[in-house]
């Protein structure tokens, strides 16, 4: 029996073999720990709670926890009694003297403008409201926006400890109070748009860069090395440089005074009155992106492309095959893995590029994450950008999953 | 044989460079006959892969002209000349399965269908891999691959098959029984292959004819035993077999026999190839298995050697033997005849025929 095997010692020999394998696991182990912890520590938690943030809300949840409560009672459709309104008062008071109202009236202003106003008009009132007397009146004295009923219930919606509503915003949907779901009015709709755009950029991204690669990967697998070392130091030469300066000289080459268009003047091609729109519009953002992330559709084509013996080539012609049709039938196939590989590296990288496309792009040529860049850094609506950002990273996650069902992630060749 | 062509591939004149400095190939003048085996053998270097390419189209003559079945071909590319070929490395295409690398070329000329599948099926069983069909080269031992590769550059049945070092990656065993195989195939169709390899116990098993290249020319073209038995030239003495070698100054020449005086000041008599007047210098060829030990018979030269190194091969013992002031003469002694004491140190009379002994170019 194969479990009944024994080393000369007289030990099971699975045993055996586990003990003198552990020491060199945990060599292993230990080597690889520091990159695991870095990984784990300041990458991966710190994207999960980022992510997070798209649904949570239970800081505002804790701060009017009562006045939440209550109103689980209060079905909305006719103005709130004076239970929600009495708890709502009393509980908006202790803020105010913990000083935290400035952080709910930013909160509920995301549910519903004019909340930011109002909260604050409201705090410097709620020390002269009569507790014997309605409150509900009594709020409506202090601001007339209390006696529109969307405000209440803009205030229960948005104590909720988790919501989704963002996800809705990120595809231009929303949430009316009865529940029910439906598309924002026609002239705000951007989001959808802004991801139309971005993924049609990508796409045409990705398919401009195979076009310029392919043959300079060819080239470059076929030279002697003495040439191809060089060129590959011209393709490389972008990666040696700081992204910020390769964009600013597309801006030299582009604007509309810039040398291209000086170029095109002098030759004569183009008229001064007619210099050509090259920036600040999706133009700009193909050109400067496509010349940016060429490398990285290069390299991959370039390391399948080496493996291919040229005898293979040879083998085809003699059998009779015009040279188009060897390409057709035997290069092309075989370079698969490496058109693949490439084209989901520069699929990924531009699906979430941000530099180029807020300098080059103006408003046309804005993408997604230059909106959620906006949604950081301007308005502050830190769940909104999180909701788009977790969008992203699963858009990024399903091609990964396609590519890894079509051609196999282990197929994968980077250089 | 009577009506099959000598002049099936001709080669006029043809001088290939590479850089413009220096010539790989010089001057190449080569007749192939149809339904011949014919050799290209010589050390890496020496233009035989070259010749090759330019008669399968992948590199252009720099002067001359080649002709195939009385057609001048310089300026046919390699798809329409209908030369099968062989390569180094097999060149499967490792995307498509055995079946489908047999198709390729029997669907570039439209053939139907039916036809394909019987063309595939003949094909297999010649290299016996029936049953192999679906398999991707992958999936093959070499020796597999190897037929395979053998059988795509067959399907199409072209005339002129050209092999290029083809068993070069098998490992020894492989390598001698695809000899015969090949051997084999080459005489049930009847088919024109040229065959290019370093390896002489290749050569010498498998032609019908065999052109020693060295330097771009054409060193030696003949059959395998003349090749060994009787070399033109030192280096074809050298390159084919095991070769002892002197070198000397002629001293007196009559017709069949030479006197040759070694560098060492000993005579030597030898049979002029090619020196022609005294005073020429030698390269003299012997080869080993020629040489009598304990002569009894007459022979014209007998010299007394002593034994430097015994090296046992199983099926004989190599002696190495300094004679003449040569410390690198070799002799082959049958294991047979193991009564002979051997021992480093001892001395050991030789002789051989004039007859047996070249005197060469020098």
């Amino acid at each position: 029996m194969p479990s009944e095997i024994r080393t000369s010692d007289g030990e099971l020999l699975s045993v055996k073999l586990k003990k003198v394998e552990r020491r060199r696991r945990t060599t292993a182990f230990l080597l690889a720990a520091p990159l695991l912890f870095f990984i784990v520590f300041a990458y991966l938690i710190p994207i999960f709670q980022m992510l997070g943030r798209s649904i949570d809300n239970v800081q505002m949840h804790e701060f009017l926890s009562d006045t939440h409560d209550v109103m689980q009672t209060w079905d909305g459709s006719e103005m709130p009694g004076e239970d929600v309104t009495s708890i709502f008062f009393y509980e908006l008071k202790g803020l105010v003297e913990e000083k935290n109202h400035g952080k709910i009236a930013t909160r509920l202003n995301y549910e519903k403008g004019g909340f930011t106003s109002l909260i604050k008009k409201t705090a410097r009132k709620l020390d002269d409201f009569d507790e014997n007397a309605n409150f509900l009146d009594q709020f409506i004295d202090v601001h007339k926006k209390w006696g529109d009923i969307e405000y209440w219930l803009a205030l229960k919606r948005g104590t909720d400890a988790y919501h989704y509503r963002k996800y809705l915003t990120t595809f231009d949907f929303e949430q009316k109070y009865d529940g029910s779901i439906e598309r924002i009015p026609e002239k705000k709709r951007i989001n959808v748009t802004l991801w139309l755009r971005t993924i049609f950029v990508a796409a045409g991204v990705t398919f401009c860069c195979f076009l310029l690669a392919y043959p300079i990967s060819h080239l470059l697998s076929v030279l002697p090395t003495r040439y191809s070392n060089l060129l590959m130091i011209c393709v490389l030469l972008p990666f040696w440089t700081s992204l910020l300066v390769r964009t600013s000289s597309w801006m030299v080459l582009l604007q509309k005074q810039g040398v291209l268009n000086d170029t095109l003047v002098s030759l004569g091609i183009v008229a001064d009155e007619g210099r050509l729109e090259l920036m600040y519009n999706m133009t700009g953002t193909f050109i400067a992106m496509t010349q940016i992330l060429l490398p990285f559709m290069v390299l991959p084509l370039y390391s399948v492309m080496k493996t291919i013996p040229p005898s293979l080539m040879r083998a085809a012609t003699s059998m009779g095959a015009t040279p188009f049709h060897a390409f057709r039938k035997i290069y092309f196939p075989l370079t698969y893995a490496g058109i693949s590989a490439g084209s989901i590296l520069v699929f990924v990288l531009s699906i979430g590029y941000y530099i180029t496309p807020a300098l080059v792009g103006g408003a046309k040529g804005t993408l997604i994450s230059n909106r959620i860049a906006y949604h950081m850094q301007q308005s502050l609506d830190w769940s909104l950008a999180t909701a788009m950002a977790t969008v992203l990273l699963i858009a990024v996650l399903i091609v990964y999953w396609l590519y890894n069902k079509i051609v196999g992630i282990d197929n994968m060749r980077l250089g | 044989m009577n009506s099959k062509k000598s002049d099936f591939v001709k080669f006029v004149q043809v001088d290939k460079s590479y850089d413009g400095k220096e010539l790989v190939v010089k001057g190449l003048d080569l007749d192939i006959a149809e339904g011949e085996f014919l050799t290209l053998l010589g050390p890496s270097g020496s233009g035989k892969t070259t010749t090759l390419m330019m008669l399968a189209g992948f590199e252009t003559p720099t002067n001359g002209e080649i002709y195939f079945d009385g057609r001048p071909i310089n300026n046919i590319p390699p798809h329409k000349r209908g030369i099968g070929m062989v390569f180094q490395n097999y060149a499967l295409f490792p995307h498509l399965s055995v079946f489908e690398n047999l198709a390729f070329p029997l669907k570039v000329r439209k053939i139907d269908k039916s036809e394909v599948d019987e063309r595939i099926n003949r094909t297999l069983k010649m290299v016996s891999l029936t049953g192999f069909e679906n398999r991707m080269p992958a999936q093959l031992s070499g020796g597999q691959q190897q037929r395979v590769a053998v059988a795509r550059a067959l399907v199409f049945d072209p005339k002129l098959v050209l092999m290029d070092e083809p068993l070069g990656a098998l490992d020894k065993n492989l390598r001698e029984s695809m000899q015969y195989e090949l051997k084999h195939i080459h005489e049930s169709l009847g088919v024109t292959v040229v065959y290019v390899t370093h390896d002489q116990g290749e050569a010498l098993t498998m032609s019908n004819r065999i052109a020693v290249f060295n330097d771009g020319k054409v060193q030696q073209l003949s059959g395998p035993n003349e090749l060994y038995e009787t070399p033109v030239n030192s280096f074809v003495a050298s390159f084919i077999g095991e070769n002892n070698t002197f070198t000397g100054t002629v001293k007196e020449i009559k017709s069949g026999s030479a006197k040759i005086e070694t560098d060492t000041g000993e005579t030597i008599i030898a049979n002029p190839i090619a020196v022609k007047a005294s005073g020429d210098k030698s390269k003299i060829s012997l080869r080993p298995e020629r040489v009598s030990i304990d002569p009894n018979e007459q022979l014209e030269n007998r010299f007394t050697s002593e034994i430097r190194e015994i090296i046992y091969h199983g099926d004989h013992t190599r002696v190495r033997v300094n004679l003449l002031g040569n410390d690198e003469f070799i002799l082959k002694v049958p294991n047979a005849s193991s009564d002979l004491k051997l021992n480093v140190g001892d001395k050991l009379d030789l002789g051989w025929s004039s007859h047996d002994c070249r005197a060469l170019d020098y």
